[in-house]
């Protein structure tokens, strides 16, 4: 049975490691979450906005020659049509509501790839809340288009200049603003990482993809599970929602795809699951790369959102324990995945999920299987990454 | 009696804690940084374990940190340098860290490492006290090590007197809610926090922290607690030191006030 307990653990990992300075908004957040998701108020707003403001349901596409190409029957969860262009707005418009109701008046988020910065500026533009984005100097510059989104929309973005310039020191610097702005602040985190509830709370936000994704299947297929479900994890909040309504059940396979960057081993990647070790980071214990002295390893992949040496505690749990299976894809295998998933469906995905994509050259399957790959996200954001590799994947 | 117990049966004001990052300026500066605090008149030294994630830490200590892992500070170069300084003093000194850092060396190891090398107490602020009780309270105490834990102006009155029971040493009273090294000077709101601290009458002694750089900081926190903390000014006059002995007796001069710096 995969569950969190009281204290927000799955398994052994999770829990909640911070400075005595954040106990208070961490203590609120825990007392209430649950609660306030629960009030009938909240659950009218947020579905409602789901449905008028984000575009929900999503739908759930048989990409028909993916599916000959791979000779199995290939669904896409297509998050990439929703406002924003990816599943992360499903996650700040439940968490804006919370702020709301717990009377915050300040938002901070992080970003890697940009696309939860967009997501958070955006809710804050609806309720009129003045919002801080933290962002690695690198993926400032490799994510620029999303940088230039959160301006518009009347976000401050404030650079990380410290470690890897990147998610992982992005979140760092919310953590501080968070410990510097104790009473009128919420933090937006934007994946199943970071202290419990946040794991949790996000996840629960989240699971309205495998909410939609049972009845959808049924359609479709006349059942409501599908053989296996493909998803990629950069913190695991695509992934855990794709997976939610799945967990216990045992028959569906959970396949979590991470960044290999130039190779598992080559001393640039982000695959947590392989390299990682027992232990903590942002306030969880979890899976996370470090050294053998507890120094947080710099993770590299090509892709931002990716680009984490960590993984939510849930998937910690998922991978350990067995329910879920991960599959490692190079920075060259998702960007050729990228330009083949564009040709053959018409659909330019993230670069995050074209890790997704990449997971199905991986993996062993039936030709009666269903699969559904989580589409978390459009490629927009990216097309000058595509377009500098053009050349390279077309001779 | 622990050497920190000691210090505070026998001084009850005053106390000057000084924080520096092991391993910074120099990766061999540990054994001269701390003789020197010691001549110098510092009460406690509070020896930082550099770490690459410091959450709870302002720009000073993150940027004294990198240089100390680039130094090629390491944990066990560490505990063997604090060894070999503890032959030649008897000042308490407080190893402060962040808890991943404890749990790759190994739990009960570090705890054991630390009693060997002669570390009287411990703070580790990302370790919460459900996790304390319940899984490291016993092998601490086996060990014989103090523990500080932090309250700060949001801390609840009952979350306090349980930190309280559970601090073996001192109460890290966080001046303001902050990282370290970010605010200057102690306001009236902050007053009126150390004032409502005064009044529960809790069993353990109390150092302020966070916002102390000098004298007058330093004077005011020590009005209100049995003395203070300091951690980035020290840092940040060690960074352009030519002599860390000089230095160092200057800087506690200074903060002490029985000189006055320009
Ligand atoms: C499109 C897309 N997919 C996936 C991710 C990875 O995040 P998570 O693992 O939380 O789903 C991101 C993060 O920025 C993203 O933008």
């Amino acid at each position: 049975m995969i569950a969190i307990d009281q204290k927000g653990y799955y398994g052994e990992f999770g829990g909640a490691f911070i400075p005595e300075m954040l106990y208070p908004n961490i203590e609120e957040l825990r007392e209430q979450y649950l609660a306030i998701m629960a009030d009938d108020s909240f659950e009218k707003e947020f579905r409602q906005l789901l449905k008028d403001y984000v575009g929900r349901p999503s739908p759930l596409y048989l990409a028909e020659r993916l599916s000959e190409h791979y000779q199995a029957y290939i669904y896409l969860k297509r998050e990439d049509l929703n406002h924003t262009g990816a599943h992360k707005i499903n996650n700040t418009v439940g968490q804006i509501l919370m702020a709301e109701r717990l009377g915050k008046k300040r938002i901070i988020a992080e970003t890697g790839a940009g696309q939860h910065g967009v997501a958070t500026a955006t809710v804050c533009a609806l309720k009129g809340i003045e919002c801080i984005v933290y962002m690695g100097e690198i993926d400032i510059q490799r994510q620029a288009p999303n940088v230039a989104r959160m301006k518009m929309l009347g976000a401050e973005v404030r650079p990380a200049t410290s470690g890897s310039k990147t998610l992982k020191d992005a979140t760092n610097e919310a953590i501080r603003d968070w410990i510097n702005n104790p009473e009128d602040t919420h933090y937006i985190i934007g994946s199943v990482v970071g202290p419990h509830p946040y794991p949790d709370m996000v996840a629960r936000f989240q699971s309205v993809i495998s909410e939609e994704m049972l009845w959808q299947l049924k359609e479709h297929t006349g059942k409501e599970d599908p053989d296996v479900i493909i998803a990629c994890v950069g913190g695991g909040s695509n992934a855990a929602g794709a997976y939610y309504h799945y967990l216990n059940k045992d028959q569906v396979r959970l396949v979590a795809v991470e960044a290999a960057g130039h190779g598992i081993h080559s001393g640039e990647s982000a695959a947590t699951s392989v390299l990682g070790t027992k232990g903590i980071i942002h306030g969880s214990r979890t899976l996370l790369m470090q050294t053998p002295d507890g120094q947080i390893v710099e993770p590299y992949s090509i892709s931002a959102g990716l680009d984490y040496p960590g993984i939510g505690p849930m998937h910690a749990h998922l991978i350990a324990s067995g329910r879920a299976e991960a599959v490692s894809i190079t920075d060259d295998e998702a960007l050729a995945s990228a330009y083949f998933v564009s040709k053959k469906e018409g659909i330019i995905p993230a670069l995050e999920t074209a890790h997704a994509f990449s997971a199905l050259d991986k993996i062993e399957y039936d030709s009666s299987d269903v699969i559904v790959v989580n589409l978390s996200g459009r490629g927009d954001k990216d097309l000058a990454t595509f377009i500098k590799h053009y050349d390279r994947f077309h001779k | 009696m622990s050497r920190i117990k000691k210090l505070f049966q026998e001084k009850k004001e005053d106390i000057l804690n000084i924080y520096f990052t092991a391993g910074f300026p120099q990766l061999d500066s540990t054994e001269a940084v701390i003789l020197s605090l010691e001549k110098a008149g510092a009460d406690l030294i509070e020896v930082g374990m550099p770490y690459s994630d410091p959450l709870a830490d302002g720009p000073t200590i993150q940027q004294s940190g990198q240089v100390a892992l680039s130094n090629g500070m390491t944990l066990d170069i560490l505990f063997s340098q604090i060894e070999s300084t503890r032959q030649k003093t008897e000042i308490p000194l407080v190893l402060m860290g962040y808890f991943n850092q404890v749990m790759q060396y190994g739990e009960q190891q570090f705890f054991d490492r630390c009693r060997e090398v002669g570390i009287d107490g411990l703070i580790l602020p990302d370790l919460p006290i459900y996790e304390y009780e319940t899984f490291y309270q016993d092998m601490i105490e086996q060990a014989g090590l103090d523990i500080s834990f932090l309250i700060t102006p949001q801390t609840s009155e009952e979350r306090i007197l349980k930190i309280d029971e559970l601090t073996r040493g001192f109460l890290y009273m966080v001046s303001n809610s902050s990282i370290t090294g970010a605010k200057k000077g102690i306001s009236d709101k902050q007053v009126a926090y150390f004032n409502r601290i005064n009044d529960m009458q809790l069993k353990n002694p109390r150092l302020i922290g966070f916002g102390i750089s000098d004298n007058e900081t330093f004077s005011t926190a020590c009005q209100y607690a049995n003395g203070a903390i300091i951690g980035s000014a020290y840092i940040n006059t060690l960074k352009d030191s030519k002599d860390i002995r000089e230095t160092t007796l200057e800087f506690v001069k200074m903060v002490r006030g029985e000189s006055v710096k320009v």
